[in-house]
């Protein structure tokens, strides 16, 4: 009997997953527009911010084009969660038990198809964040490593999309998390930066919170250059958020396949 | 010579699920290779749970199980090389198309890449569909969603298949062509067929042994002839033009065995004597002067056997 390999597994879960995504146009949209319109409406109604001294830039949509790619990529986690749940629900994961697929693979390949959205988007953001004055203080190379960043988070809330699908099995349930990690984004530093921020209660928040130290880093490159720390944060929380989600993921995996 | 080793081999298999009932509840059972072994029973009955627990899908609670030689506890990836299975639901992406679905499955079970392309033209034309392979499967009918899941379970050339209710919801046509192919499948290709049906014909027609199962336990075993051979004599149903008067009917008709009676007021009466104890049975109604709407004979059916077997019909039978 011919096994497949782990490469190949992966490459077929995500070319389906790719797929899916593609082919559903309503899933690409949403997920787009809404953090464009907040960026919109927070840009101009905050835009006063600026005058606060000490305020790290004079344009407020330098400092809140990070806020996007974080929200988007939030987005992402309902939506790669919701995918795998209505999986499990349809019967469609039993298939995919009964062959010689492992589950790391599964999950792998399952992420495909948010990391293409998580890519198109990101590029989306910044193309707006450029049309609307947004300037990189790191140049090209800076607004690169931002994609890759947010490719990266995008990554790093899709596995954990897919870890509550396969804790949950149910899609409803997935979607009924969402608003919750919505909060952690309101609860950071997406608006304000930490150091400025008045009431205790929300700054020592947004300091315990790690959303904070992905928009910061995000943000590094558009208003403080090339910033060690900042992305140093910024990549070890998405890969530790990545890492720790997919290994819990596999432990989920096994006992949701129940296969011997 | 000595028989073969049983493709499918059950010993006091047990299944309990947390506050609820046994499911299963130490069935025993063997299938021999090239054989179609039909699980009759009505819904709730412990049918797919046992094709869960012997696809490794679902543990057991105890008991003991092979499966092409293979125990499903200690040695479930291999049980999963031997055996294709369609499960209750047609488990299909609405997005992907039929074609895609072959190459995912083809994929993952390890298929060559140059072999790939060929075992999919062949399983979409076997399955008739050929011309739909590169529509969305979203937009196919229940028959076509059903046989690409008997194709989805071909890919491999397993050498065992568990068919969880193939044709539940089918139109006749599609019933009929499902049932050609799986025929073909054990009688051509030698393939061992371990299918689930709540319909009498369907087992009746298909099947070259029987197991009934009803409330986690088998009821009856054996081949279609021999289950009707054990009831033996026909029966009789009498439908009252006044389903009030169901219960003097029954009433009426003890006097010839054990009556049933079913919810829309008919009696069932088996005839130990024949079709001879007709003549009797419709004297004592003109005696009592009880006006019947129908009055019709059976030959011993599987039902029959149900009946026999479990005091009930199989038909609105499924658990509470």
């Amino acid at each position: 009997m011919n096994h497949a390999s782990l490469r190949e597994q992966v490459i077929a879960i995500g070319r389906r997953s790719a797929t899916r995504t593609l082919r559903q146009r309503g899933l690409l949209a949403f997920p787009v527009i809404f953090p464009l319109i907040l960026f919109a409406i927070n840009g101009s109604a905050l835009s006063a911010a600026t005058r606060i001294p000490h305020f790290p830039t004079h344009n407020y949509r330098d400092f809140l084009i990070a806020m996007p790619f974080v929200q988007g990529a939030l987005f992402i986690s309902t939506t790669a969660g919701v995918d795998l749940a209505r999986d499990i629900e349809s019967g469609f994961f039993n298939r995919l038990a009964l062959t010689p697929l492992r589950g790391g693979a599964l999950m792998l390949g399952q992420l495909a198809g948010p990391a293409i959205l998580g890519a198109i988007q990101s590029v989306v953001y910044l193309l707006v964040g450029l049309a609307t004055g947004v300037t990189f203080v790191s140049g090209v190379g800076g607004a690169l490593v931002l994609l890759v960043l947010s490719i990266l988070i995008a990554f790093g809330f899709a596995s954990l999309g897919g870890l509550l699908a396969l804790r949950l099995g149910n899609g409803e349930a997935v979607q009924g998390i969402f608003p919750l990690l919505f909060v952690t984004l309101f609860l950071s530093s997406s608006s304000l930066p930490r150091n400025l921020i008045k009431a205790t209660w929300f700054r020592d928040i947004a300091t315990y919170n790690p959303v904070s130290y992905l928009l910061e880093g995000l943000r590094s490159l558009v208003i403080t250059g090339w910033n060690a720390q900042a992305l140093e944060l910024a990549f070890g929380f998405a890969l530790g958020l990545t890492a720790i989600t997919m290994t819990l993921s596999n432990g989920a995996m096994k006992s949701r396949l129940a296969r011997r | 010579m000595s028989d073969p080793a049983p493709a499918i081999d059950v010993h006091e298999l047990v299944r309990e699920f947390r506050k609820g009932p046994r499911a299963v509840d130490g069935i025993d059972l063997q299938v021999a290779p090239g054989e179609i072994y039909g699980f009759l029973g009505p819904n709730g009955a412990g049918k797919s749970t046992t094709v869960l627990i012997l696809t490794t899908l679902l543990p057991p609670t105890s008991g003991h199980a092979t499966v092409g030689g293979y125990d499903i506890v200690k040695q479930g990836a291999r049980v999963r090389e031997s055996i294709g299975a369609a499960l209750q639901e047609a488990a299909l992406d609405p997005i992907l198309t039929g074609r895609e679905h072959l190459h995912l499955q083809a994929a993952l079970q390890g298929l060559p890449k140059a072999v790939r392309k060929q075992r999919t033209d062949e399983l979409l034309e076997r399955v008739g569909l050929t011309e739909a392979a590169d529509r969305r499967v979203g937009g196919y009918s229940g028959g076509m969603k059903r046989r690409l899941d008997l194709a989805l379970a071909l890919v491999h050339q397993p050498r065992i298949l568990f068919l969880d209710e193939p044709t539940t919801g089918l139109d006749p046509q599609s019933r009929a062509a499902l049932w050609e192919e799986v025929a073909r499948l054990a009688h051509d290709e030698g393939m061992t067929v371990f299918l689930t049906t709540q319909y009498l014909e369907e087992a009746d027609a298909l099947a070259d042994r029987i197991g009934i199962i009803d409330r986690g336990k088998i009821v009856a075993e054996g081949t279609p002839a021999q289950l009707k051979a054990e009831i033996g004599s026909p029966s009789v149903e009498v439908r009252p033009a006044d389903p009030g008067s169901s219960e003097r009917l029954a009433g009426m008709l003890e006097q010839f065995g054990k009556t049933h009676r079913d919810g829309r007021g008919s009696v069932t009466v088996q005839l130990p004597g024949g079709e001879a104890e007709l003549a009797e049975v419709v004297r004592v109604l003109d005696q009592h002067d009880l006006r019947v709407e129908t009055l019709q004979l059976h030959q011993p059916s599987l039902d029959d056997v149900f009946l026999a077997k479990t005091g009930r019909k199989l038909e609105g039978a499924g658990a509470q």
